[in-house]
């Protein structure tokens, strides 16, 4: 039963002609083998992938709801001040809320921006400086709103 | 143009650009405003002193252009996780997409009024 060296047949087909096995068996392609390391590449871009989904579905909420209570009710941007947020920081549920959107927001914006930097891009220094200053924006931006949620102080003067 | 493109040149590659145009300029917008907000920790006057800019008429008409960027990339947004994720959605990506312009040109002619109501009252008086 064991195929000859001449035999298109490999070890990774296995044993090929036989009463129960007529035909030859073909391995599917790519199929994982003893052989082949257990992570060939990793999942970080499908993680992304599945991150701007995500997020997204999230951030209509959050982003659409900000956006109708700071422009279209109570008088619109018009009620904006000092005091107006003070009024809003008070409660943690909009704390919350506008953590939960600054990171989801910079987050999906940055990824969405590396993106986009990797397709227009070209020369490697040109890639490696732009996402060098994305994620030096994106780290400082996600810092200093997350600082500013908490540590806000209504009496400061 | 290459004949045969199912795709370049037509809805689905328009939708797509303005997709990418309208996500990187909001990135753009909360990157200043996250900016301007950390003014609260500087001093009252100081944050209601740049949101007062945010009250003139040309920067409600901005405001306006935010609206809408943001209102087609959350539309059209939910249309491409459709078309990714339900099984029918790569057939119907067209009816969707006429379906996102039409909401969106409904919400956008109901934003008037709330978002540029106040600058239109300042300009033309009453
Ligand atoms: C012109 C339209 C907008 C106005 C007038 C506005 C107004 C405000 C105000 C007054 C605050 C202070 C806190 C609060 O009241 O919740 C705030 C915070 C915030 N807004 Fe907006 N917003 C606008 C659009 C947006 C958009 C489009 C986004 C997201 C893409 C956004 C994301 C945020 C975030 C993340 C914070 C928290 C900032 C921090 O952590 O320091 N805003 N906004
Ligand atoms: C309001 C809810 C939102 C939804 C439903 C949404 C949905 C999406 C989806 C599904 C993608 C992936 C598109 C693709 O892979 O072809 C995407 C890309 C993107 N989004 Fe959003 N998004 C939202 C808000 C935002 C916000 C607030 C920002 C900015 C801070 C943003 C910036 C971007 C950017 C820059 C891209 C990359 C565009 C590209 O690669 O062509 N999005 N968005």
């Amino acid at each position: 039963m064991s195929a000859d060296t001449t035999s298109a047949i490999g070890p990774v087909e296995g044993t090929a002609y036989d009463v129960d096995n007529p035909a030859p068996y073909i391995e599917a392609p790519r199929k994982r083998t003893g052989r082949t390391p257990r992570a060939t590449r990793g999942n970080f871009e499908m993680a992304a992938w599945l991150f701007m989904r995500l997020s997204g579905v999230v951030l209509v909420v959050l982003v659409l709801g900000h956006l109708l209570i700071q422009l279209f009710l109570d008088g619109g941007v018009s009620k904006i001040g000092f005091a107006f947020v003070a009024g809003r920081w008070a409660s943690p549920f909009w704390q919350v809320w506008d953590l939960l959107m600054l990171w989801l927001a910079m987050l999906h914006g940055a990824n969405g921006l590396r993106t986009v930097i990797n397709d227009y891009a070209e020369r490697p220094n040109t890639r490696l400086w732009l996402k060098g200053l994305l994620y030096t924006a994106t780290v400082f931006t996600i810092l200093l709103g997350t600082l500013v949620i908490f540590t806000f102080d209504p009496n400061i003067r | 143009m290459p004949a045969g493109t199912l795709y370049r040149g037509r809805e689905g590659m328009w939708s797509w650009v303005a997709h990418r145009v309208t996500g990187v300029l909001i990135f753009f917008f909360l990157f200043v405003h996250v900016l301007d907000t950390a003014l609260v920790r500087v001093s009252p006057e100081a944050y209601d002193e740049v949101v007062a800019t945010y009250k003139t008429p040309i920067v409600a008409l901005l405001e306006y252009g935010l609206v809408a960027a943001i209102l087609f990339h959350a539309l059209n947004g939910l249309r491409v996780i459709a078309v990714d994720f339900w099984s029918k959605g790569p057939r119907y990506q067209k009816q969707m997409l006429w379906t996102v312009v039409g909401i969106w040109v409904v919400l956008m002619a109901g934003s008037l009024y709330p978002v540029l109501g106040h600058a239109a009252r300042e300009l033309f008086g009453s």
